[in-house]
């Protein structure tokens, strides 16, 4: 058995990574915007500021994640997954942190109802958000409309068809969504028409960013709102299993289910931190979006950071059958954290990642978001070749967010829906 | 280049492509695309910066950072002052990170156009008058790049805030685009910046020299606007 790093419910020794403020970590975050934008982020970050320590806000965001929301998220042990990673026997241990049990349906909503409360208490009226899958998207209307906040959403047109179902939610709840059809018409155009819109707009008007990246407050602040989810699961698998977990996995997009997770776990060395980035169709292939094993230190979005770029550092277009994960950049802490080699990112394809999703579906009756099978495929892997060193780990998977949205995409990928065939890899018979 | 300067540009702003130019409207970025289409490089707009410099007029590189940090900064600073540049205009990059180009800019004697806007706090005003070289920018509204009917009227409350926290040189971009609003900002602001004005004509599908004579038409009309306003604050 692992040791104890510290004695559980006592504070953190050296709780250094786990509280870095901004604006950088490392060399990386900053603010790399317009200058009329600043004065907003300012004025974010004072109300982000004033708003933690207010017993008020503190309350609120607390009675809303637990009545709303559904928090604490349950912590569930997968066997049977388990079985797979290590074989039989082999006393690999999986616990799936259930963030797809979550009102909306990921673990998205604990940053949106955080910023909307900022919202309400900065008098502005209105919301922009950009999304990939179309979870933050979502998150960002529901919270909008338990609120009353005007909603605009920016999608890259080629989500929009894959994520045809989300745009229709996110229609439901009151928002209105605009296709972007620029540039590579996905994540990072959405943000970029969103940026646009919060330039011209930025009076009245709130960019409710979903990830863990982009000027000043946006790491640390998403970072805190997010930070609930490792929170709770230290706790659990405490009480679980009596031992911290040997390995903590999740999939990395712009970072923001990872950092919540990662969180509580930075300041002990005992527990490793692997977070998997699309690997697309493979690094060789070009068709990926893997910073860490594909990209150089850069700027986009508004920070420094690991950035898909060519040598004139233009973006390169990213790829995943994952939209959420399909960005060709990163968290500035992810990029301090892989620096630093707290923290190990590695790829998955998009074949693993499909058949780890196939594989939680059939052996433990969840389906998974397919970004958050990313995380499930790592584990796996992790976990193989623990065992072939005799080691028994402990992994934690943060299973960010449920598969409902992708079961069109599943279904056409593993040939369930008759005759249309064409994204079935051939290389997975 | 040497239309804009035959038709009475001082300063030509040549701006490098970029993938995701989030401070630029939808003239600029259908012209971005199609340069990199066309396969423009980044170090392409020194042969440029060298045309302009050529024909007489003051040639200034307006470019979004990441290129400039993938280039090398001191090198990129190196090549531009080398070409004759004189300077660069940062839409993405505030003072506050920009420790790096104020050193190169030094030591290569560039000029350092930062942007100011509407939303800008005096501390800001102060902070970014400070920090430039040569002229600060003015954002006329809070937005994106492109033609508009009206340049607003905060532009010449700007203009004035930012001369009081210590800006000498203070030039209005964002939106102009008839000699009548070059006039008014003229008579407020020690330059007028046009961009998707010059853009627009330079998109269609017509042969060159047609492109090129519009654009012609576009410059006199804005030059003249400015020369009115010049006439009219030394009367």
């Amino acid at each position: 058995m692992p040791e104890l790093s510290h004695v559980p419910g006592e504070p953190l020794h050296n709780p250094l990574l786990a509280t870095q403020p901004g604006p950088y970590f490392g060399v990386f975050g900053g603010r790399y915007v317009p200058e009329a934008l600043i004065a907003a982020l300012d004025e974010l970050d004072a109300e982000y500021r004033k708003a933690v320590e207010d017993p008020e806000f503190v309350d609120e965001l607390k009675r809303l994640l637990r009545d709303y929301v559904g928090r604490p998220s349950p912590l569930t042990e997968a066997p049977r997954f388990a079985a797979q990673a290590g074989g039989q026997g082999s006393g690999v241990r999986v616990f799936l942190k259930r963030e797809d049990l979550n009102h909306t349906g990921s673990h998205k909503i604990n940053n949106v109802l955080g910023q909307a409360l900022l919202v309400k208490r900065m008098g502005k009226t209105r919301v922009i958000a950009e999304t990939g899958a179309g979870q933050h998207g979502v998150a960002t209307a529901t919270a909008a409309a338990l609120m009353d906040l005007e909603c605009t959403i920016y999608m890259g047109e080629e989500d929009t068809q894959r994520q045809a179902l989300n745009v229709a939610r996110m229609e439901l709840l009151g928002a209105k969504v605009v296709p972007v059809t620029l540039g590579t018409r996905t994540l990072k155009d959405a943000i970029n028409e969103a940026l646009r819109d919060w330039v011209t707009n930025v009076e009245t008007t709130h960019y409710l960013l979903g990830t863990v990246t982009g000027p000043h407050p946006f790491p640390e602040m998403v970072r805190e709102f997010h930070k609930v989810i490792g929170e709770e699961a230290r706790e659990q698998i405490l009480e679980r299993t009596g031992a911290l977990p040997d390995v903590v996995a999740a999939c990395v997009g712009g970072g923001s289910n990872a950092m919540g997770i990662f969180n509580a776990f930075l300041d002990d060395p005992s527990v490793q931190l692997y977070g998997f980035e699309a690997g697309g169709e493979g690094i060789e292939s070009g068709r990926h979006a893997a910073r860490f094993s594909g990209g150089h230190p850069g700027v986009l979005h508004g920070a420094r950071t690991y950035v898909l770029q060519d040598e004139d550092g233009q973006t390169r277009p990213s790829h995943s059958v994952s939209a959420g994960l399909d960005y060709p950049s990163v968290g500035p802490a992810h990029a301090w954290l892989h620096d630093l080699g707290r923290a190990t990112y590695e790829p998955v394809t998009d074949d693993e990642a499909m058949d780890a999703f196939a594989l939680l579906c059939r052996t433990e009756g969840i389906i998974p978001a397919i970004e958050s099978a990313h995380a499930l495929a790592g584990a796996l892997r992790v976990g193989r070749a623990a065992a072939e060193r005799g080691e028994s780990p402990t992994i934690l998977v943060n299973l960010s967010g449920r598969g409902d949205k992708d079961v069109a995409t599943a279904a056409r990928w593993f040939g369930l829906l008759g005759g249309d065939t064409d994204d079935v890899n051939e290389g997975d018979q | 280049m040497r239309t804009l300067v035959e038709h009475g540009a001082d300063v030509v702003e040549i701006g490098i492509p970029y993938t995701d130019p989030v401070m630029d409207g939808t003239t600029v970025q259908r012209a971005v695309e199609q340069a990199l289409e066309a396969g423009t490089r980044v170090r392409d707009a020194f042969r440029l910066v060298r045309a302009v410099a050529d024909a007489g007029a003051v040639p200034l590189v307006m470019t979004y950072w990441n290129p400039v940090l993938a280039y090398g900064v001191d090198a990129f600073a190196r090549d531009l002052a080398e070409a004759g540049g004189a300077g660069l205009i940062t839409p993405d990059l505030i003072p506050d990170e920009a420790a790096e180009w104020i050193e190169a800019s030094d030591r290569h004697g560039l000029d350092r156009v930062f942007l100011v806007a509407p939303s800008s706090t005096p501390e800001r005003l102060q902070l970014t008058a400070r920090a430039s070289r040569g002229f600060v920018y003015a954002a006329s509204t809070m937005g994106v790049t492109g033609e508009r009917a009206t340049v607003g009227d905060r532009a010449e409350e700007l203009v004035a805030r930012t001369r009081e926290r210590g800006a000498e040189l203070v030039c209005v971009g964002l939106g102009v685009s008839t000699g009548d609003q070059a006039a008014e900002v003229g008579r407020f602001a020690d330059g007028v910046i046009v961009g998707s004005a010059f853009v627009r004509p330079l998109l269609g599908d017509g042969p060159w020299s047609e492109r090129l004579a519009a654009l012609g038409a576009v410059v006199d009309d804005l030059a003249a606007g400015v020369r009115r306003a010049r006439q009219g604050a030394s009367a």
